[in-house]
Order: C-alpha cells, then structure tokens, then sequence
C-alpha cells in the first residue's frame, strides 16, 4: 500500500511503484479531471499539483508522490467555490472541446501562486500545453484575468 | 430561404420523385416529432420530439449533434428558446434517443462528391446516391459545418410549437383568451406585463393539448437571443472537470483494453504468443480484434505495457508494406503528367491568344493526422439484450450500424450513448474503435470494456488529410505593352476520402470521383478555367480532416492566385478585388479583412502581410496574415485578421472563438504537419515529433463578422481554416521575396 493525499484526503493504493501517476489517479481513485493526451509529458493534458507545483502526472512514477500531496481540478476550488482561475475561465468562456482545459487551468494555478502579474512572455514560458482548438487567446486573456481577481480585483 | 445552386439541385430531383426516400423529412414538421420521443423523467413532460419542460421550470431541449468543442449545444438550445421566448438561464440540452427526426438532412445533401456546374454529374450523383446511400439515407452526424443549418429551421419550429402549446396551457389554467396572452423570459405573461405562470407551473396542463401546425417564426429583427455572444452551456463542466468525455466513462466491473494495430495499412494480426506463456496478474484476456491485437484488465496502463513487453505478434502485412513518402510523390507526379482525370471541368471561353508567356507553379501538401487532444476510444458492452456503446463520436447511427453487425445482432438491440468529444475534426466518423471495442466485449459478455489507444497509436493509424500534388498554368499575353491572363488551369492528383469512407464503413464499391470539397472552383471570374482531377488510388487510409479538401486546394489555389498577381503586376487584394467585381458578399468580406488589417499600410523590414479567401461550407472567410522573419530563417506568425460572412449569426462568440480556432488549427498543420511514410508506416508518433502550434507561437487574432444580407446558414466549424496556409505563405512572399509552395512551410 502506497499513501499519499488527494484533494484533502488521505488516500491508500495498492499500485505498482512505477504506475505512473495519471492512472493511479484515474483507475485506483477514480478521479478522472486529470487527462491522458500523450503519455510523454509533451502536451500537458494531465498536469496536476504535486506539494504545489505543476506536474505532468503522466510521467511521474507514483513511487515520487509517496506521502506528497496531490491537487486535481476537482480539488482546486475550496470550500465550494471555484479557483479564481476558473472563474477567470469561465467569464472569458475559453473552453471548446475542453479535453486540454483541466491541465491549463492547473498550470496557470500554479504559475500565479509563485507569479502574481505574469507578463505574456513568463505565460507564454510556462502554459506550453497544447490546446488544439486553439483556445490561447482566450487563456491569455483569462491568466490575466485570474491575475486581476486574486489581486482583489472585483 | 436562398439555398445554393445545388441543394436546390438535388431538392428538385427528390421532389421529382426521383428520390422520394428521405425527402418528407426534409420538411420541417415531419421533424418535429412527437410529445414521447424525448426521454421522460417524472417531472418533465414532452412538448414535442426537441423540447421538454420540468416542474423546476427548466427547459430541456434535444441537441442529438456531437459537442466537440463547437459549441452546437449552445447553438442549437439557442434556437428553440428563441422561439419559445425561454430565458437562457433556464435551458438545459440532453442526447435524444436514435429517431429519422434527428438526422442530419444537409450533411447528404452537401456532402455529396459532385460537381455543381455540370447536370451530367449531377445525375450520376443522384444515381450513386440512390443506389448507394438508400440503405441508410438519413444519418445523425456532426460535419461538414452543417449542424446549425441542419437545425436552423426543424429546431425554430420546435420552439414556437412549445410555445404556443404554453399559451395555451396558461389560457386554460388562468381562464384567459390566448390573444391576451405572450411569453417573455421564460414566463406566460398578460399583455400588461402581469405573470400568469412559470412554464414550470403548466407540466399538468399540457398532456391533453393537441400540437398544432407551427405559428409563424419570428422575423431575425425581433430575435432576443440568436445573435447574442450568450454563454455556453457546457463551459461550467468542463471548467469544473466535470465534463463526461469518452475516457471518462466508468461502468461497474469495466475493464480496460489497450491495442497495438498492425504496423502496415490493411495489415492484421494472424496470431500471437504469450512471452511468458500465462498472462500475468491484472490482464484478463490477449485477443486478435480488427486490425490488430487487444489485451484487457484492469489497468489501461498496465495492458498497454503487456503489449510491448509480454505479447509476440505475428503480423499479415498490408496492401503496400514498402511503401515510403518519396516514392509516392513520384507516383503523383507520374498521374499529374499523364494520370486521366476523373474529373474535368471548364468554365468561362478559351482564348488562344498568339504570344503567351506560361507560368506554371507545383504544389504540395503531405498527409496530416488529425490529433485530437482526446486519444481514440470505445466502451462497450455486449450483453442479453445486445450491445451497447459509449463512444466520443460523430456518427451515432453509423456506430449503431456497425456495433449491431460487430455483434451480430439486430440493429434494434444496440445503443449508443455519445459522450463529450475531446476533439473531432472529422476523425470521430471514423468506425474502426468500435469494430474493436464490440469484439472485446464479445469475448468478455456481460463486462464492459473501454478500449483506449494511445497516442502513439492514434497518431500511426488514423485517417489523414490525403497527400496532394496540384500543378497550376496561367496563359500570359501582352495587349498594349501591359501583361493580361488569358486563362488558368490546374491538375490536381490525390486520394478521395468520399470515396475510401462509404467503401470501409459500408462495403460500398469506390466510385473514382474526387472529394468534392477538394474540386471547388476559386470564386475569382477568370477569363477561362480548367480543373482536371485526378484520383488517386492506395492503401493510405484518408479520411474528412476539419474543412476536408479545402484544406489543401485553398492552399494551392490561394498561392497561385497570389502568384499570378506578381506576374501580372497588380497587388494581390487589388487583383482579387477585380476578380470578385461580381460577388459582393465575396468582396465585403475581402475588403473588410483588408481594411480591418491595415492592407498597404507600412511593416518593419522583414515583415509581410499575405491574404487569402475561401468560400467553404456555405461560408466565406478571408483571412490576412503578418508575419516576421527577422533572421532570413525564423518565421513568426505576429497576427492574422479574420472576416467571416456566415449567413445568420447564432452566437457571435462561437463564430468568433471557431475562426480562432480554425486558424490555430490551420496554422499547427501549416507550420509543423507532416506525416510521412517508411517501410508502409508512418514514422511520426506523438506530439514530439507531430507537433501543434501552442501559445507562444500563436498569433494575435482579430475576427470580423460581414452581413452580406444572405439568409442562408453557412457553417463556422471548418471555414476558418482553409485560408490560414495560404495567407502565411503568401505573408512569407511579401516579407522575403521567397515562394514557399510546400506544405508545412519551412523557410530553411
């Protein structure tokens, strides 16, 4: 059995160490926010926080979230309320297909919390996921947003 | 209601009863369904096949098209609470059961492989459509940007049916005459504004109400909500992480199963043999499924590993097991010197003026996968009472058609549930996951198994965008010192996916015609054209890549048209301008790119603009690209500006976000696409080396909705990426003087 925390809770797996950590959020917990897109960390669709930082959980071996706390899209918002991201993602209403979206918005939670005015370059930098229905204007203009409200912006 | 020329082609054939199947749901109120059709909870009653209202006063209407991002959900809803006067916070969208009501009529009428300018092709399509299509005419499927058009009347008349059934309702309830009596958000309310009741209020007041004929539709200037940027329906889930795509269904004891398909096109899996002999803790089952091998249990992950690391397969190999890239291109280029065409086709008069100067320009545009974010996958379950599929896809009654055959029961015993498409781009059409999904099943009854592929996989076995080669000619002469066109022409060689998918799906013999959408004729009034289309035949499966052939015949015909002005000596919006003199909705949208781009105006060194048009889909867009190469050798693509003539806008902020998106789109295959081919497979394999463009390399986008005064829906799916190719490889010409004419660009 293998513990680490998801969205709060404590939570017991009995996984391969080397089951990445996608599936084992997937398949063993069921919680499926969390996309698979490439398996290469290449796009960027499974990115989650680990310990607060953005990971592409697809190529990370559930051996190195042992005892780590793990954050989805499910458990971003807090006390019923959604992230400032998501709301910022919903007032540009920037999702098409959305497949890609839980990633992005993970991302740029976690660019914000250690960037709190993000130029478009340093957005640029770190939201390299891949969106094919070509959304990223409307992200742009959402991290900004988010950027606003976390700042008190209304 | 103006339709083109030749939808009202085929109309006046089938209401010539040369086709009387399908023609009586063409009309509206044959669509319309009945009060039952809909799934029923016990709080909801039925008004009719498309809408149905709760005691919680929401409004549930049916949307049977696939969602992929398109937004058609929020578009469709919007029609039928338009006319019902619903308020938007109180409508809600559900998939409707598999009925004829909910097919999609404009997808077979547009998406017929002809010619619109000749009546002899006319007829053998009318021919091949009744002798071929019969069997299944009618087919609910989301493509070819046809589902606003598809719903644009059916849907209206839906809603003002509901509504009058309201009216009345409230007349009975509140014992007061209709005539005194109107609808406004979402409420039955008197003339003076006073409520008479919620549509939440009148669940039990409807049942014994007949359905009368459809009142008369509101006219566009009194719209209150088609028209508006409204919120999408489907933004909160997806925001949430919420949203249900084919991935994320999960049914109890499902199990999941990982493939490996044949390394060569057409190829099989003959047999296979366990490494170790046993299979290990976790897989249940290693089977031999349609094109390739499935092993199932109860880890995706872990099946798709045991298929690298524990199964030896023994593979058939397919039609062409050596094929490579190189020695296809020398095929085509063998069929543009001397292939006969299957197609030919002249407009305008042949002038054979005595001294002409020829310019003669060759193209190419390689196979392109279609990569959606959400890898390939099927869940299916083959129980007692027959199967049933949960599936992101694009054509529920094809899936149910070959799910039904797959198992082997009647068509009546299988379901499909359509899930959020994580992307489709034509790719979901396509049947082959649920010819695998249903034969593990088969092997494993009562289980369901959800088969996923990875992206390795989804990117080696797809069904791309056909390679194409088009070679094009001007006729140059000299008249008072001044260069003047006597007339173009263009052969053209590739692949037909109208012909490959009926063949694959269906058994349908291949009838030689090109793609029609490839065959479009350039709207510029040449003093003589000639296209000559060529087919060619192989085993490279080819499917409908988002806009099809006007994917790459845009970026052929835009190039050269650009070309022929620097020959001619005129600027290339100039020279377009004179060749649109008699199209005015084509002019409005090209002149407003223009304007909106800054056209003329001055760019740094190194800097160019290009500009590109292409009617596709019943819509025209033209688009204006600015690009920088600094270096000689670096491209960046700074903005493109975006006019699109669409017909009736439903929502302008779907129109805007799918230009957008039909840019990106265009431009991830215009800078970075190319599938090729080694020893008959293809050598590219995920996002590493099939790349997309992502957000520092997209541009600033500006989009502009025309009215041209059409009243015609046109779509807004597919146009926008025709002329993105075009008009950054013409912006690339501008800033370098260099004329890039193969697909992807790349300067060095």
């Amino acid at each position: 059995m293998i513990s680490l925390t998801v969205n709060g809770q404590a939570r017991q797996v009995d996984a391969e160490p080397e089951k990445p950590l996608l599936w084992v959020l997937r398949e063993d917990l069921n919680v499926v926010g969390p996309k698979f897109g490439c398996g290469v960390a290449a796009c960027g669709a499974c990115t989650v926080h680990v310990d607060g930082a953005a990971v592409r959980s697809c190529s990370l071996p559930l051996s190195e979230a042992v005892g780590k706390s793990v954050v989805t899209i499910e458990g971003l918002g807090q006390d019923g309320q959604l992230h400032a991201v998501q709301r910022a993602w919903i007032e540009n209403q920037v999702p098409q297909c959305g497949y890609c979206q839980p990633g992005f918005i993970m991302a740029a939670a976690a660019l914000l919390a250690a960037n709190a005015r993000p130029s478009d370059g340093d957005i640029d930098a770190v939201l390299s996921n891949i969106c094919r229905c070509g959304t990223y204007s409307a992200i742009r203009r959402a991290v900004h947003r988010a950027a606003a409200i976390l700042g008190g912006a209304p | 209601m103006k339709f083109p020329r030749r939808t009202a082609i085929i109309g006046g054939f089938l209401g010539a009863g040369l086709l009387g199947v399908g023609f009586w749901f063409a009309r509206e109120r044959d669509r319309l369904g009945h009060r039952r059709l809909f799934h029923l909870k016990p709080d909801e009653i039925g008004l009719n096949g498309w809408v149905k209202i709760a005691r919680d006063n929401s409004v549930t209407v049916a949307v049977p098209r696939a969602e992929m991002g398109q937004g058609i959900q929020t578009a469709l809803a919007m029609l039928v609470a338009e006319e019902m006067d619903a308020r938007w916070d109180q409508v809600r969208v559900e998939e409707p059961p598999e009925h004829v009501v909910y097919r999609n009529v404009d997808i077979l009428v547009d998406g017929l492989p002809f010619s619109p300018e000749e009546v002899g092709t006319v007829v053998e399509v009318a021919q091949w459509m009744a002798g071929k299509l019969g069997g299944v005419l009618g087919v609910n499927a989301t493509g070819g940007s046809t589902s606003t058009r598809d719903g644009w009347l059916p849907m209206r008349v839906a809603g003002a049916v509901a509504r009058d059934l309201l009216l009345r309702a409230a007349s009975r309830k509140a014992s007061v005459p209709v005539s005194d009596l109107t609808v406004v958000d979402g409420e039955v309310r008197k003339l003076d504004g006073t409520k008479v009741a919620t549509f939440g209020d009148l669940v039990d007041q409807i049942e014994d109400l007949a359905v009368r004929p459809p009142p008369p539709l509101k006219k566009p200037s009194t719209f209150k909500l088609i028209g508006k940027p409204l919120p999408r329906l489907d933004v909160p889930a997806k925001v949430a992480g919420k949203a249900t795509f084919g991935i994320d269904v999960r049914l109890p004891g499902m199990l999941y199963a990982a493939v490996r398909n044949a390394p060569t096109f057409g190829g099989e899996a003959l047999e296979f043999t366990l490494k170790q002999g046993k299979l290990p803790k976790g897989i249940e089952k290693v089977l031999v499924v349609p094109g390739g091998i499935a092993a199932i249990g109860t880890s995706w992950w872990k099946a798709n590993r045991f298929l690298d690391e524990g199964v030896e397969v023994k593979w058939q190999a397919g039609l062409e097991p050596r094929l490579d890239s190189a020695s296809l291109w020398k095929r085509y280029e063998g069929l543009i010197a001397d292939g006969k065409p299957a197609l030919t086709r002249m407009l305008g008069s042949e002038s054979k003026p005595g001294q002409v100067q020829i310019l003669t320009a060759t193209y190419r545009a390689p196979y392109l996968a279609h990569a959606t974010m959400e890898p390939m996958n099927c869940t299916a379950r083959v129980g007692p009472n027959g199967v049933e599929v949960w599936m992101p896809n694009q054509s529920p009654t094809l899936m149910r058609l070959i799910a039904a055959r797959t198992a082997d029961v009647p068509q009546e015993s299988a379901a499909v549930h359509t899930t959020f498409l994580g992307g489709g781009f034509g790719r979901r059409a396509e049947v082959d996951l649920v010819r695998q999904a249903v034969t593990c099943a088969l092997a494993l009854r009562d289980t369901p198994v959800q088969v996923l592929w990875s992206r390795e996989e989804d990117i080696r076995h797809d069904f791309y965008r056909p390679m194409a080669l088009a070679r094009w000619r001007a006729d140059i002469y000299s008249s008072a010192g001044m260069p003047k066109l006597a007339g173009v022409s263009k052969r053209q060689v590739g692949q037909s996916p109208t012909d490959q998918f009926p063949a694959r799906v269906l058994g349908l013999p291949p009838q030689g015609q090109p793609e029609g959408n490839a065959v479009e004729n350039p709207p510029y009034a040449f003093p003589f054209y000639r296209l000559e289309a060529i087919v060619a035949d192989g085993s490279v499966p080819v499917g409908f890549w988002r806009s099809v052939g006007h994917s790459h015949s845009a970026f052929f015909d835009e190039s050269f048209v650009d070309e022929l002005a620097a020959a001619l000596k005129k600027d290339p919006f100039e020279f377009r301008r004179e060749l649109l003199a008699d199209k005015p909705r084509h002019l409005k949208v090209l002149e407003t790119v223009a304007k909106e781009a800054g056209w003329g105006s001055p760019l740094p060194a190194g800097s160019g603009r290009g500009i590109a048009l292409r009617a596709s889909f019943g819509s025209i867009v033209a688009q204006i690209a600015e690009v920088a190469v600094p270096d000689g050798k670096t491209l960046q693509v700074k903005r493109v500006t975006c006019a699109i003539d669409c017909g009736p806008v439903v929502n302008p902020a779907i129109v805007r976000a799918q230009m957008e998106s039909g840019i990106v789109y265009g431009l991830s295959a215009a800078l970075y696409g190319e599938i090729t081919l080694a020893d008959g497979a293809v050598e590219q394999g995920n996002f590493t080396d099939y790349d997309a463009v992502r957000l520092a390399d997209a541009p600033a986008m500006s989009v502009h909705l025309v009215d041209g005064g059409s009243s015609f829906v046109g779509g807004v799916g597919e146009p926008g990426t025709p002329p993105i190719a075009p008009a950054v490889a013409n912006a690339i010409f501008a800033a370098t003087g260099k004329r890039l004419r193969d697909l992807p660009l790349r300067l060095v």
